[in-house]
């Protein structure tokens, strides 16, 4: 089974892990300004590479915390993994 | 009458003694405590008597006027204090008072979950059984704690001695715990 390196515990096996979608998308501002479609696209759209994707993943059978990590959507390799509030790491896929 | 969640296990435990020693230790006093100050958790330190760990997966073990209290690290700001049971009320109050105005959190879990000590040369091997985390000493020294997955249920594993482990599991699945690890200890009660 894969290893997931947490920034926390290590590398632990790929069932503590919990997966949450596409990083650093940022809430929106003024929510209550947005059209449906705005709306719709900000709940709903994100991302689909063929390469690295920032993505959020959560430790869930340790120590419970999210964390963001780059994974590369064809080979399923995680090539970096970083704290929450930290900017994506350059990546070289 | 309370009764521990493994009180109908303690005879069939106690037959793997010729693979490993298992004994549940109930009734723990379990507290977690959400606490990222560090003058706080230093005022925490010395009102319980252990000093907090600052390592990532590890935990610290002191006495102090709660005779001995370990610390536990869950996660960065998030801790688990035990000590013997019945103490959990006082701990409670006396961290809360160390914890002062400062933000963080000081709450019972002593029945969240029961402790078991697994304690014998084959124990790293048993637990391999249905743990992915490396226990070698190497890898995992006297001091270690980690949460993870034992046979798909979560634990708290702290690495206490050589051979030596405490587990805190659930109340809820102590007893899968326990079906579990007898069932592990099968191949190995053969040979002997
Ligand atoms: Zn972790």
């Amino acid at each position: 089974m894969q290893l997931i390196p947490c920034p926390w515990c290590g590398p632990r096996e790929e069932a503590e892990f919990h997966y949450g979608g596409q990083a650093h998308v940022a809430y929106p501002g003024d929510p209550s300004a947005l059209t449906d479609e705005e709306w719709a696209r900000y709940v709903f759209f994100r991302e689909n590479p063929s390469g690295p994707f920032a993505e959020r993943w959560s430790h869930n059978a340790g120590c419970r915390r999210w964390f963001n990590a780059v994974r590369d959507t064809r080979t399923h390799d995680l090539l970096a993994v970083y704290r929450v509030g930290e900017p994506m790491p350059e990546v070289t896929a | 009458m309370t009764v521990s969640p493994l009180a109908a296990w303690h005879d069939r435990l106690a037959a793997l003694a010729t693979v490993l020693d298992v004994a549940e230790v109930p009734f723990r006093s379990q507290l977690t405590v959400r606490v990222s100050d560090p003058d706080a958790i230093a005022a925490m330190g010395s009102a319980l008597g252990v000093p907090f760990p600052s390592a990532a997966c590890t935990f610290a073990s002191g006495t102090g006027r709660f005779g001995d209290v370990e610390v536990l690290w869950l996660g960065p700001g998030e801790f688990l204090v035990t000590a013997s049971p019945g103490l959990q009320v006082t701990i409670e109050e006396v961290s809360r008072g160390a914890l002062g105005t400062v933000g963080g959190s000081v709450v019972d879990t002593s029945a969240q979950r029961t402790t078991l000590v697994l304690q014998g040369p084959l124990a790293r091997q048993v637990l391999a059984h249905g743990c992915s985390v490396d226990l070698h000493p190497a890898s995992a020294p006297v001091g270690t704690c980690v949460q993870t997955l034992l046979a798909r249920t979560g634990i708290v594993l702290q690495v206490t001695g050589e051979d030596r482990y405490t587990i805190l599991v659930r109340s809820s699945f102590a007893e899968y715990f326990a079906a579990w690890l007898s069932d592990a200890c099968a191949e190995y009660l053969a040979v002997a």
